[in-house]
């Protein structure tokens, strides 16, 4: 049996509608008109134990909602949901102490304590052994490397220092099941690096399934090989990223500094699609022009300062979906 | 057990911290004290009658009120307002414990730090030089240790409600008003609930909020004699039993309707 069951999940969510205007918020006070949003219409999909599934999709797309769900933090309308057997809204207690779950915009750390303290408390609270306690600490703080920042109090951390404490707050007690949502929104470059790192080896060495809800589209290129898009509540697309890749967008894009402003770009394979000052931004497809190719031209017939190379956006690899689903 | 424990003991240690608004408040309580000392003064000088509560009980009444007000619920809990308003309540959620349960115990922690940090200064210098009177007898202080204790968990179970109630109203705002003027006047912290008259006496006594206040006092002071310990502390025991049990159903209701705030 599979590790996770959704099956016609729907969620909705009534928002309280608003009349712009004073008569409009006296016509509130007396009737009150709800908007029904559909957060989840009608998804379903399965994960095996050991896969790391990336969830993508722009914001309001659905991907939080679901990871609640399965938590058991909310209740859906209607659909099945079985995580390990279990109903979690309905096991939430039995659900919650198998998972592990971090929510990039929030911390689940105390805030007033320092690090080590909100570790013990975490300690406390799922019961975990000593031995099991002392061993998961002393490894994850290694991995992570936050032996400096232990006993500092967690509302003096920097982002990246916070994030990467709460990884190891959700790890504690050794989840078969792993929630992250948005872990590396905010974060600088070398931080998103090594939380990258430290998930991948989660996955690979513990076993741990994960879940990686994000709309970073690099969090996803490395880290997972099954996605699955959502939009609007509706799953646009489960399976391999390349084969999403390659049926929606060939293009890179190519970004490049110039040294003066205003500086026109000619090439056959790659089109100007936006500039800005100094940067212009160019398309090519990789299949028809070799990635090295068009940079080695470019740099030799223009004064360039800077370049680099870009996977189109998501939105775009989305609206792409769009399109082609609206062709079949 | 041993999880609710740990939540206990963390914030009731957390809520020690607050030494400045702890001095602060027994400057407060004292004064209030003396206040209302004098108005009973007053009253009883000009009374000629005679009242249903002696004026040393009725000193003792308002000491005693003094140094334990903190047990009163006055304001809902901000964290707890701050999770719902900012969805932090997710986190509430992810842990493997009952959340009714959970917010209890941080409501215990609520109201028994800042109790015991401000009662026992105002307990010794009432005592010492305001004709706080010790307990009757050793029977009557017995029942004034139990009752007391009923009195944490019966205020508790009623604030822990208007924590939940935020998960509707969010601002909390109104319930913070609304809630001190209720709890004020029918646990007998404004006036001592045996001056009531008689006509209101039943609703006195029916009522949870004497539990919190009224029902520990009178038993110090032998007001209400220790034969009849059994009947007011099964007051406060049915109550507490109604308000939990009536606690975790709106609990229920509210996570059947929450939204996350916040994505």
């Amino acid at each position: 049996m599979s590790y996770i069951i959704v099956e016609n999940l729907v969620k909705h969510f009534r928002i309280a509608k608003r009349k712009p205007g004073l008569l409009g918020a006296f016509k509130g006070v007396v009737h009150r008109k709800f908007k029904i949003i559909k957060a989840l219409d009608e998804i379903s999909f399965s994960i095996e134990p050991g896969e790391l599934v990336g969830f993508i999709g722009p914001n309001g797309a659905g991907k939080s909602t679901t990871v609640k769900i399965l938590a058991g933090i909310l209740i859906p309308n209607s659909g099945r949901c079985v995580v390990m057997g279990r109903i979690p809204w309905k096991e939430r207690v039995a659900n919650v102490r198998n998972i592990g779950v971090v929510f990039g915009q929030r911390t689940q750390l105390w805030w007033d304590l320092p690090v080590i303290e909100s570790f013990e408390l975490l300690k406390e609270i799922y019961r975990i052994p000593n031995t099991v306690y002392k061993n998961n600490t002393e490894e994850l703080i290694t991995l992570l490397n936050l032996m400096e920042i232990l006993n500092t109090p967690v509302r003096q951390l920097s982002l990246g220092q916070r994030m990467r404490c709460d990884l190891v707050a959700s790890l504690l007690h050794s989840p078969s099941l792993l929630f992250l949502d948005e872990p590396t929104i905010g974060l600088d470059a070398v931080s998103k690096l090594a939380v990258r790192d430290f998930i991948e080896r989660m996955n690979k060495e513990q076993g741990t399934t994960i879940i990686l809800a994000t709309h970073d589209m690099d969090d996803i290129e490395t880290l997972c090989k099954r996605i699955i898009l959502i939009n609007h509540g509706k799953i646009l697309h489960d399976g391999p990223l390349e084969k999403l890749r390659v049926a929606m967008s060939d293009e890179r894009q190519l970004i490049v500094d110039m040294i003066m402003e205003n500086y026109e770009i000619d090439d056959p394979d790659a089109k100007v699609v936006r500039r800005n000052g100094h940067r212009v931004y160019l398309r090519f497809n990789p299949n028809k022009v070799s990635t090295a190719e068009l940079i080695k031209r470019i740099t030799e017939r223009h004064p360039i300062r800077d370049l680099f190379v870009e996977n189109p956006p998501i939105e775009e690899i989305i609206a792409k979906v769009y399109l082609e689903q609206d062709k079949l | 057990m041993i999880a609710y424990w740990t939540v206990i003991s963390a914030r009731y240690r957390m809520l020690l911290q607050y030494r400045a608004a702890a001095i602060a408040g027994v400057v407060t309580q004292l004064f209030w004290g003396f206040l209302r000392v004098m108005i009973f003064d007053a009253f009883y000088r000009s009374s000629t009658i005679t009242q249903p509560m002696s004026f040393e009980n009725v000193i003792t009444y308002v000491w005693l009120g003094q140094a334990l007000l903190a047990l009163i619920p006055l304001r809902p809990d901000y964290e707890i307002r701050n999770m719902i308003l900012k969805g932090n309540v997710a986190y509430e959620l992810i842990r493997p414990l009952n959340l009714y349960w959970l917010w209890f115990s941080r409501e215990l922690a609520n109201r028994t730090a800042p109790t015991t940090l401000r009662s026992i200064p105002i307990f010794i210098l009432s005592m010492l030089f305001f004709d706080l009177q010790p307990p009757t007898s050793l029977l009557s202080a017995f029942g004034f240790i139990i009752s007391i204790i009923l009195a944490i968990f019966l205020s508790s179970s009623i604030s822990i409600i208007v924590n939940i109630s935020l998960m509707w109203t969010i601002s909390g705002e109104g319930v913070s008003q609304i809630l001190p003027a209720i709890v004020w006047i029918f646990s007998g912290i404004i006036i001592p609930l045996p001056l009531f008259p008689d006509c209101v006496q039943p609703i006195l006594n029916f009522l949870p909020f004497r539990g919190i206040m009224d029902t520990p006092f009178r038993l110090y002071m032998g007001h209400i004699p220790p034969d009849q310990l059994l009947n007011v502390v099964g007051h406060q025991l049915i109550w507490i039993v109604i308000l939990i049990a009536f606690g975790r159903w709106i609990l229920n209701r509210g996570l059947k309707r929450l939204v996350i705030q916040g994505g």
